[in-house]
């Protein structure tokens, strides 16, 4: 009766391994790494000066007044999450006097992080939507189009970084979204684009938006950053209210794990901004029909009740230009690690750290074309 | 210049239609496209989507101002005052959480180590050789439905075409699951409504009859909705048609430690199973057994023939997670392992599980003893008793149900399921008197 060699074949012979993820498996490589002078800058997490993770002051008070708070329970949330927290949530990015909100146009389901939402809403569309194409900035975060494959879109590029000038090929992005089919949706990263943090401008955005609107493309913005990015949270959502103040329909994911620095709580939302309330409360039906077979309901813990303010920082991510031998080089030589796009998270880097990663980056661009 | 909406308000409904009708006309004769200033939502065609049938319940009991009415349609356990319970270990896990000032930095895809070492060890026991042999695949999942999905997922991307049978009746999100992740599904016989018990000879048949290699679902305990479980020699009998027909066992184990009281005895089925060598599936939620239902917190088990196999299904279960929700929330996985990992938190949940699971068995035996003391017809109403957790099946059908409701401001599920988790032993002679007169006096 026991468990050991006799028996067939696992069912699962055929199943092989997996890869590491290209970004969260830089930081299981760095814990591994016993040298003391490492450094990971791949994974985008906030880090003190000290380089240790940051909970804000405000979480931490909110968190102690939940767990003294003798009426607080945990059953179930409602399955699109707290009414409060949506509310609170829609109010953030489009702004507490939008139109599209006093008139019940917008629909918000709370979801897992960015990730959550973006899935929650990929799927809405493949399945509700008579496009299936989306369209994603290269690059864009690696794990944008696993994203919406799985949820059954197919995915396209339109052209966005130009690493010659290290800007924007804002040619590029016109005349491929341009090109896209009417009716197709296109990912539009909110602020601090993942991983370039290069932005259009606001009049390019405007340029974008007409573009859009004349060939009936749906925007589907993606917002990691609102507040995080220049320290404004208005600022960082100018692109998206730009969108909404013309009346138009479009998709936004919400994620508060750097903003909030809520990283493992998995707090986000995704809102749908739709023509008419009608159409807003069918939509919204049908968002709890995605979510109910996915995992029923969402978190709770991450999701107090009244929000402060955020505390500012510069955007996260930096383009080096580093290919990827030089990459591993630095990764080999330096134990300094980031993904092999040679993207770093300046939130992983501090003033000390600073020497060490520029004898890294100088030794890697002269030892390897 | 008001917005081209409010036009139509202010005509009200039967304008609108007659412009409706007026448009598409013109329409039909290519006179005009849409010059009438309103857009069409991208989203027009999308139809309303039916209330979910168990929160609908709830809603409808609000709604109720009746003094005597009673929600038995809630899933969720209650205290004998009827209110929501949040156990003793976890309110002094979440203290010792925030003293210790804990990140909050994003988990593994995998979740949390501590809490994936701990759940694999409260299911198989923590000295099971498997453990040892690391042939356990574990990642967290977002309770019970969030690792049924992630092993949903997984079959269709490695067994393609497999079907997981379902017993029939099965949680009403079973097939939902299975149906979004693109899992063909049948069902095998079980309830047998007739004896209100299990019609094991179906269930045998219907697995025996199903196309080598399918998946089948099993409650681990506390079958959901009838409360009907298996023997533990009719489990044998299962395994051993599982095994003859080289089907892999799919247990979904949301009651561990709160049907009978006990967590090892609530785990014996799954236990079984693996002591015979097989590879199963496993889907465990703390909702329940912890009360942490709001927190998601839960893990996908994959019992492999080999550390090698193991490995390799928890980094394809790892791809499945990511673009679903990057990793779990660490919370209730925080909680889980502390309670777990502290002997004196462990002893005390162990305490408040037998007084939950032991306030359901004692109004179970409270409205038996009121039904019989009030139906002198001789009707064998015993099986209620043999039922075992969180539910029972009446054997009411749905007109009875109705009855239920709209008489006696019970309020149920349409398959004459109860939650005595919702039952105070205040109300059982209230229950007692309804349930009689909907089985005797409605058809």
């Amino acid at each position: 009766m026991s468990a050991s060699s006799d028996h067939q074949d696992s069912v699962f012979s055929h199943v092989v391994q997996a890869p590491e993820d290209p970004i969260l498996g830089v930081t299981v490589a760095y814990n591994k790494d016993p040298n003391p002078i490492k450094l990971n800058l791949g994974v985008g997490a906030y880090r003190t000066e000290e380089g240790k993770p940051l909970v804000l002051n405000v979480v931490r008070r909110a968190e102690q007044m939940l767990v003294n708070d003798q009426s607080r329970v945990k059953e179930y949330l409602p399955i699109i999450g707290l009414s409060d927290f949506n509310k609170s949530s829609a109010k953030l990015i489009f702004g507490a006097d939008s139109t599209a909100i006093q008139e019940n146009r917008v629909t918000t389901v709370q979801c897992l992080s960015g990730t959550g939402s973006l899935r929650v809403g990929a799927e809405f569309l493949a399945r509700h939507y008579h496009e299936h194409t989306i369209y994603i900035p290269q690059p864009t975060w690696g794990n944008h189009p696993k994203i919406f494959n799985l949820a059954g879109l197919s995915v396209k590029p339109y052209r966005y970084y130009n690493p010659q000038t290290r800007g924007l090929d804002f040619q590029g992005l016109l005349e491929d979204l341009g090109a896209a089919p009417s009716g197709a949706i296109v990912l539009l990263h909110a602020c601090a684009h993942n991983p370039t943090g290069v932005d259009p401008t606001l009049d390019q955005w405007e340029q974008i938006r007409q573009l859009m609107r004349s060939k009936g493309l749906l925007p589907f913005f993606d917002s990691a950053y609102q507040g995080f990015a220049s320290g404004s949270l208005d600022a960082d959502a100018q692109s998206v209210r730009m969108f909404i103040a013309d009346g138009g329909e479009c998709l936004a994911a919400q994620s508060y794990a750097k903003n909030m620095g809520l990283y493992g709580e998995r707090v986000g939302a995704l809102s749908i901004v739709c023509k008419t309330a009608d159409v807003a409360s069918r939509v919204e039906s049908q968002l709890k029909m995605v979510i109910r077979p996915m995992y029923s309901n969402p978190p709770i813990h991450g999701t107090p009740g009244d929000w402060s303010h955020i505390i500012k920082q510069i955007g996260m991510f930096t383009f080096t230009g580093l290919n990827t031998e030089q990459v591993a080089f630095m990764t080999r030589e330096y134990h300094i690690y980031m993904t092999s796009d040679g993207r770093i998270s300046m939130a992983g880097l501090n003033s000390r750290k600073v020497p060490h990663l520029a004898d890294a980056i100088h030794a890697a661009v002269t030892s390897i074309a | 210049m008001l917005p081209p909406s409010s036009y139509f308000y202010m005509m009200g409904n039967f304008g609108l239609q007659i412009l409706v009708i007026v448009i598409s006309f013109l329409q039909s004769l290519g006179r005009i496209t849409m010059a009438v200033a309103v857009d069409v939502s991208q989203f027009e065609s999308i139809t309303m989507a039916p209330p979910d049938p168990i929160l609908g319940v709830s809603e409808a009991f609000r709604a109720d101002t009746h003094e005597m009415k009673l929600n038995l349609g809630v899933g969720a356990y209650r205290t004998e005052e009827l209110q929501p319970y949040v156990l003793g270990v976890v309110k002094k896990a979440e203290n010792l959480m925030l003293e210790r000032g804990e990140f909050k930095e994003y988990l593994p895809i995998e979740g949390l180590a501590a809490f994936n070492k701990a759940t694999a060890e409260l299911l198989l026991g923590a000295d099971n050789p498997i453990i040892k042999q690391q042939r356990i695949a574990t990642v967290q999942g977002l309770s019970g439905t969030g690792s049924l999905r992630l092993a949903a997922a997984l079959i269709e991307r490695y067994f393609p075409g497999a079907k997981v049978l379902i017993s029939s009746p099965t949680w009403g999100n079973h097939k939902n699951i299975f149906n979004d992740a693109r899992v063909p599904w049948s069902e095998y016989r079980y309830y047998d409504p007739k004896t209100v018990g299990l019609d094991f000879d179906g269930m045998i048949s219907d697995i025996k009859a199903a196309p080598e290699g399918s998946f089948i679902l099993l409650h681990g305990c506390a079958h959901n909705p009838t409360g009907i479980d298996p023997t533990p020699e009719q489990w044998e009998a299962i395994a051993d048609v599982i095994q003859e027909k080289n089907h892999i066992p799919f247990f979904d184990v949301a009651y561990q430690g709160f049907a009978s009281g006990s967590l090892d005895a609530d785990a014996s089925s799954v236990r079984l199973f693996a002591a015979r060598g097989m590879e199963l599936l496993v889907a465990q939620s703390y909702s329940k057994n912890l009360g942490l239902y709001a927190e998601r917190i839960g893990a996908i088990n994959v019992v492999c023939s080999s550390a090698d196999a193991a490995a390799r299904v928890k980094s394809q279960l790892k791809r499945i997670a990511r673009p679903m929700y990057s990793n779990p929330p660490v919370h209730g996985a925080r909680i889980v392992a502390n309670v777990v990992g502290d002997p004196a938190l462990f002893s005390e949940w162990k305490e408040e599980m037998e007084l939950m699971a032991g306030r359901i068995k004692s109004v179970r035996q409270k409205l038996y003893d009121s039904i019989c003391a009030k139906d002198k017809s001789g009707k064998d109403w015993s099986y209620i008793l043999k039922q075992i957790g969180m539910f029972s099946f009446t054997g009411l059908n749905r007109a009875q149900s109705d009855n239920m409701t709209d008489k006696w401001h019970v309020y149920m599920t349409k398959d004459g399921r109860i939650s005595l988790a919702g039952l105070s032993a205040a109300k059982c002679e209230y229950l007692a008197d309804a349930i009689i007169d909907s089985f005797y006096n409605v058809s």
